[in-house]
């Protein structure tokens, strides 16, 4: 699996998430900064990291999306390449429409920081296969634009498609309100393009990777992508 | 000349700014307050004299980058 991480300027989890691909899954990685225009020969997987691109300027990730690498990504999404945003790499592939909806200011107004309680909706996906459908996992979210919305359209296709991949939920297991750290619709975590092959989550599954960080629960996302 | 952008919510799209807002004014005693919406004043000084070539453009860049359109509204004038 040859992959790329970008960088932006204000990305700040890819050094975590070059980490997982490089030394945990053992994939061909490497960085790729935002003012380049084509990817690595050979990238299989382009992965856009969390943090604060450009200082979450105008909107989270509205000013990333027009970086001169983002053309790049676009047509690799288009050749059916494999493309993941993991935070405000999330918000950068909603903004640049590879990933239907926004994410909006948290419910509370609060930046969160904490570990949450996730259902696994849809167990087939790129991200998601190595999981089983239903299963309750954790992962650590850190974010203050999570709140997912998207209209009452795209909210009847992701559903009825299968597109979302994962819910936060409760301790008992449930989409509750409760368990909702954000508002976000549906309490929607993490969706998936029409074609399957761009996904994006505001969890952090490269800091739950690895026995020593507490939780291997994010693992299986990195291995989904080459099962 | 000089664009004046206005960003809103869309109605239906949470807006809890906009919420603690509405509970500060009335707990300083603004009873009358209604529901507040929070948005963005933009300004946008631009080079030309031609006003609905101006205007378009203002368009293009509340379509492209100044508004996201899935949860946002837009308007604007040019001065």
């Amino acid at each position: 699996m040859k992959t790329a991480v970008v960088v932006f300027p204000g990305s700040n989890c890819d050094r975590d998430i070059y980490h997982v691909c490089r030394h945990v899954m053992r994939w061909s990685t490497e960085f790729v900064w935002h003012k380049e225009t084509t990817l690595p020969a050979g990238t299989d997987l382009v992965i856009l990291p969390g943090g604060f691109s450009y200082g979450d300027y105008l909107r989270s990730g509205a000013i990333a999306r027009f970086s001169a690498i983002m053309s790049a990504v676009k047509s690799h999404a288009d050749r059916g390449g494999a493309v993941i945003g993991v935070c405000n790499g999330f918000q950068i592939l909603t903004e640049s429409g590879l990933l239907p909806g926004a994410l909006c200011r948290n419910r509370d107004l609060k930046f969160i920081c904490a570990p949450v309680g996730l259902r696994v909706e849809n167990a087939g996906s790129i991200v998601t296969r190595a999981y089983r459908a239903g299963e309750r996992i954790r992962m650590p979210i850190a974010h203050a634009d999570g709140c997912y919305q998207a209209g009452e359209e795209t909210l009847k296709r992701l559903e009825g498609e299968g597109r979302v991949l994962f819910r936060y939920v409760d301790e008992a297991g449930e989409p509750s309100e409760r368990g909702n750290p954000n508002g976000s619709l549906h309490n929607i975590a993490g969706v998936l393009n029409d074609r399957g092959n761009v996904a994006g989550l505001m969890p952090h599954p490269e800091r739950c990777a690895e026995t020593i960080l507490g939780s291997t629960d994010g693992r299986r996302f990195f291995e989904s992508l080459v099962k | 000349m000089k664009a004046k952008v206005y960003v809103t919510l869309k109605n239906g799209v949470l807006d809890p700014q906009g919420k603690a807002v509405e509970h500060a004014l009335h707990s300083l005693g603004f009873s009358e307050a209604g529901e507040v919406r929070l948005g963005k004043f933009i300004e946008v000084q631009l080079s030309g004299t031609d006003r609905a070539a101006a205007a378009e453009r203002v368009r293009q860049m509340c379509e492209q980058l100044l508004a996201n359109t899935i949860i946002e509204n837009y308007r604007y004038e040019i001065e």
